[in-house]
């Protein structure tokens, strides 16, 4: 049995292994390398080029304007959940009537696909027919004026990914012993020094982690610009991952569009390791 | 509690209700109403609610092929990711691996990876290998995604099935692959299902995989097809609003009735670490 | 057929955690492994099992050689301390499912199952599910499932650790009319000291990974060859106490503390020790109101109730005993009472290896 049985556990591993070794791991490197070449394989054209695209990248105006929005759009975004979230979740977490309804409800969003938000969201902000608008008695173009244009996204998004925020700190208020709330009571805190002191610090591991996932989402956003926008009005929505799809399908430029991927990868990848170590500590503190 | 603190709470909560619900509304409210009352505001809602978007788009036949399509790509990356995930798992969970926890960490990070990293590489690979603009080629795409995620919670699920089990059925006569099929497989169906929900979740709502590695009509899928929605001078907004809330139908439907296993199978790992 | 290990041994990593150079187990026996936990009492009952592949050695049970079979075809059977149900099978689920992968009949099947639900009474749990079973019930299901295998072995983990002290008690006899009636080696793990002295017929002693002692309870229990094994059985625990041996007019004396105990019949070759550890078991400590000249004086400081008995810590000049004596004689804290520790009954133990000394220690471990 020895060898057999030592090799074959591996086997169970192997085909997911290879699998995500030639789908995944390999054209992610590929990635790379195009990223030094030349490449626009309907014209025949490929050859090396060195670092010439990242100096290229580096002098790139629309590369600075799609990373600024990319960050503006994260950093936005991802606070306005966590702050709607942490609302959202608290409310939930109280006992009233019609509650699993209400849990129920605040889900959809995560269910609707990010085109189809778009959608919904295209036909709120609408100029002429918009009931945003309409409701505000303003009229207000909001997709087409440069000034709101990326606010209007995030707001898109906020909608979209709130309920995935909701969901995960709910989890987390969840496994808050309620006896650690009535030792504190005893104690004589208030409402907001039990908020303080026991639910935002027993909740920071799973804060972070929301963060983490939030963070990483929100800066490879593509979809719903794409659909909203389109990137526009001139470049003003345009995000690395909008950036970096009309590069490679609009004008096959398959080499500055790698290296363009490259930089998305590396924003992202650089981000949640940062969060990553900030999590490890979070949760070194709690044991 | 003091009644205006309960009142405040109430309002709290139509409020959020009112964000999360409103544009989603909205949306069946346009798909009902009669394409003459689109262009106007008020009135809010339809003077005479109208099935006659609704009609227009599943009489469409390319919406009926590309719903389809959208189910042939979702339920075909489920089969395949569990086909590579749980054997995966469960060397991970139960066969003590040695190098388990380098494998997991190397998960964690795949799973990171934003899909511009392998979609232009994917892309020219199809293209060489002929599958580019099939449905193939989307279900490989959003398994390879999908399929470190899968690995990694179901190897938690599988975890929490005691190591006892797993000796005593292999005392009592199973090798390996009976202890998978006669043990933890019936054991783990639940943690399956979570997994199985949110990975079809994923594939349906995907855009920029299916929207690259397809061409024609044949192989889109529904996020596709509604962002590429004609209308170059009159939009048709009353069939978007329509066909957007068909495509939505089947996760929220899927999410009303599965709830408590998308909620595991989200948090799982999140919460419990 | 009789399981013998030759040489075996197991390492986690730098750790050995199971070294057996020898040992036979006999077909039929009641053999058990006992020692504190971490001792590598489960490793080698998982060596048996196969679900732990030895680092170095062979286990042979008969002609058959097991070290490298996988646990599917070695033809053993296991209960677990946890039981191990299987949760999505009903008892009689779990009962026929070694047999269904055996590749047995339905009709064998059903009748295996019946004859083993006979014997442990559980007829009238067939259809249940283990989560709906007490904690004695899935004890027994367990060993159910074991038995309808009628296998060649069966391989205990400290199976009775999650019963409370009655239902405890009464398994243990249960099991023993098993063993008796299977007439199948059963092989078993167990810290509990005094499970291992009730069922076994023979007893290995393990700490760190190797076998102290081996032989029948009796002989474990009445000539420990080390400290260790004499403290690890009996309760109260053995009373070891630190004494200087000396030549007296009267043949070899030992002083602890204060006092002077008489050794005279042990070899003068015991004075090279000099120092050494004097074992004598609570149980042989003689206590008595009356004082006689070769008597220890001493005063009570503890009276413990034991139902018929009573345990008593008792002060002498410079350390303290603990006794056992009938409940009759109805002792005080307090009291001054005098002490008698007979000769024949003491233990002497070198005290830097605890060893056994003198001439009466048995030879190696059998």
């Amino acid at each position: 049995m020895l060898w057999r049985e030592r090799i074959g556990r591996y086997g169970y591993l192997a085909p997911a292994a290879l699998f995500a070794a030639s789908i995944a791991l390999v054209p992610i490197l590929v990635t790379f390398w195009l990223s030094f070449h030349r490449q626009m394989p309907i014209f025949g054209i490929s050859r090396f080029v060195g670092l010439e695209n990242y100096r290229f990248l580096l002098e790139d105006a629309r590369f600075w304007n799609a990373l600024g929005n990319t960050a503006y759009f994260a950093a936005f975004s991802v606070v306005l959940e966590l702050g709607l979230g942490l609302t959202f979740a608290l409310l939930l977490n109280r006992q009233f009537r019609g509650r699993a309804v209400a849990r129920a409800l605040v889900l959809i969003p995560w269910a609707v696909p990010n085109v189809v938000a778009a959608r919904f969201w295209e036909w709120v902000y609408n100029a002429d027919f918009g009931v945003l608008n309409y409701l505000l008695g303003i009229k207000i173009n909001w997709l087409g004026d440069p000034l709101w244009a990326l606010h209007a996204a995030i707001l898109a998004d906020v909608w979209k990914t709130t309920p995935f925020v909701v969901l995960l700190l709910l989890a987390g208020l969840q496994v808050i012993p309620e006896e650690l709330y009535q030792a504190a009571r005893i104690d004589g805190a208030n409402a907001w020094q039990l908020f303080r002191h026991i639910t935002l610090p027993l909740l920071k591991p799973v804060i972070l982690l929301v963060l983490l996932f939030r963070t990483m989402d929100a800066a490879r956003i593509f979809d719903l610009i794409f659909v909203l926008t389109g990137g526009g009005p001139a470049n003003e929505t345009e995000t690395l991952v909008v950036y970096a799809y009309k590069l490679l399908y609009r004008t096959l430029q398959f080499g500055y569009g790698s290296t363009l991927s490259v930089a998305a990868f590396l924003f992202i990848l650089a981000l949640s390791l940062a969060y990553l170590h900030q999590l490890r500590r979070a949760w070194e503190l709690r044991g | 509690m003091p009644s205006w603190q309960r009142l405040g709470v109430l309002l709290l909560l139509a409020a959020m209700l009112g964000f999360i619900l409103g544009p989603f509304l909205w949306q069946v409210i346009t798909a009902l109403k009669p394409t003459a009352e689109l262009g106007q505001l008020p009135p809010l809602l339809p003077s005479r609610p109208t099935g006659q978007h609704f009609s227009t788009v599943l009489g469409t036949p390319g919406f009926l092929r590309v719903f389809l399509n959208s189910v042939v790509v979702a339920g075909g990356t489920v089969l395949l990711v569990f086909l590579l995930s749980v054997p995966a798992a469960y060397a991970l969970a139960k066969l003590g691996l040695r190098g388990r926890n380098p494998i997991l960490a190397l998960l964690l990070c795949l799973s990171m990876f934003p899909p511009i990293a392998n979609v232009a590489p994917l892309y020219l690979l199809f293209i060489r290998l002929g599958i580019r603009d099939s449905l193939l080629a989307v279900v490989l795409a959003h398994s390879v995604y999908t399929l470190p995620f899968a690995v990694w919670i179901l190897t938690n699920f599988f975890q929490e099935i005691p190591d006892d089990l797993y000796r005593a059925a292999r005392v009592d006569g199973c090798s390996r692959l009976g202890v998978l099929r006669h043990i933890v497989l019936p054991l783990a169906v639940p943690g399956m299902l979570s997994v199985g929900l949110l990975v079809f979740v994923f594939s349906w709502n995907e855009f920029l995989y299916a929207l690259t590695l397809t061409a024609s009509e044949s192989a889109r899928t529904l996020p596709v097809a509604i962002s590429l929605f004609p209308g170059v001078h009159e939009i048709p907004w009353g069939e978007i609003a329509a066909a957007a809330v068909l495509a939505t139908l089947p996760t929220v439907l899927l999410m009303f009735i599965f709830q408590r296993r998308i909620i595991s199978g989200l948090t799982a790992g999140a919460v419990k670490g | 057929m009789d399981l013998r290990f030759e040489n075996v041994s197991k390492r986690f990593g730098e750790r050995l955690a199971v070294e057996i150079p020898q040992l036979t187990i006999r077909r039929g026996e009641f053999f058990t492994f006992v020692g504190p936990s971490g001792c590598g009492k489960s490793t080698t009952l998982n060596l048996i099992a196969g679900l732990e592949e030895p680092s170095s050695g062979t286990l042979q049970l008969g002609d058959r050689r097991l070290t490298h079979l996988p646990p599917h075809q070695r033809d053993v059977a296991f209960v677990f301390q946890s039981y191990a149900l299987y949760p999505h099978r009903t008892v009689f689920g779990n009962l026929s499912f070694p047999l269904e992968l055996a590749g047995l009949s339905r009709e064998s099947i059903r009748e295996r199952v019946r004859q083993a639900a006979e014997l442990l009474g559980l007829d009238p749990l067939l259809e249940k599910y283990p989560r709906q079973l007490s904690g004695g019930e899935r004890q027994r299901v367990a060993v159910g499932r074991a038995i309808v295998r009628q296998p060649q072995l069966f391989l205990f983990d400290e199976p009775l650790s999650n019963l409370d002290a009655p239902l405890r008690a009464q398994m243990r006899k249960e099991l023993r009319h098993l063993h008796q009636r299977l007439g199948t080696t059963f092989i078993y793990v167990t810290h509990d000291q005094e499970e291992a002295l009730s069922l076994s017929d023979r007893i290995a002693v393990m700490r760190k990974g190797r076998i102290q002692q081996c032989g029948l309870p009796r002989e474990l229990y009445e000539r420990p060859v080390n400290a260790f094994v004499a403290s690890f059985f009996g309760s109260p625990s053995i009373n070891l106490l630190p004494a200087a041996l000396a030549a007296g007019p009267d043949g070899i004396a030992a002083r602890i503390g204060e006092l002077q105990l008489s050794l005279a019949g042990l070899d003068a070759k015991i004075l090279e020790a000099g120092v050494v550890t004097l074992g004598i078991r609570p149980e042989h400590v003689r206590v008595s109101r009356e004082p006689l000249p070769e008597r220890w004086p001493a005063e009570i400081s503890l009276v413990e109730l034991h139902g018929g008995q009573t345990i008593l810590e008792l002060q002498l000049g410079g350390f303290s005993l603990t006794a056992v004596e009938r409940a009759e004689a109805r002792y005080r804290e307090g009291e001054k009472v005098w002490v008698v520790i007979p000769e024949e009954r003491v233990h002497l133990f070198d005290p830097s290896t605890g060893n056994r000394l003198g001439a009466d220690s048995p030879g190696p471990t059998s």
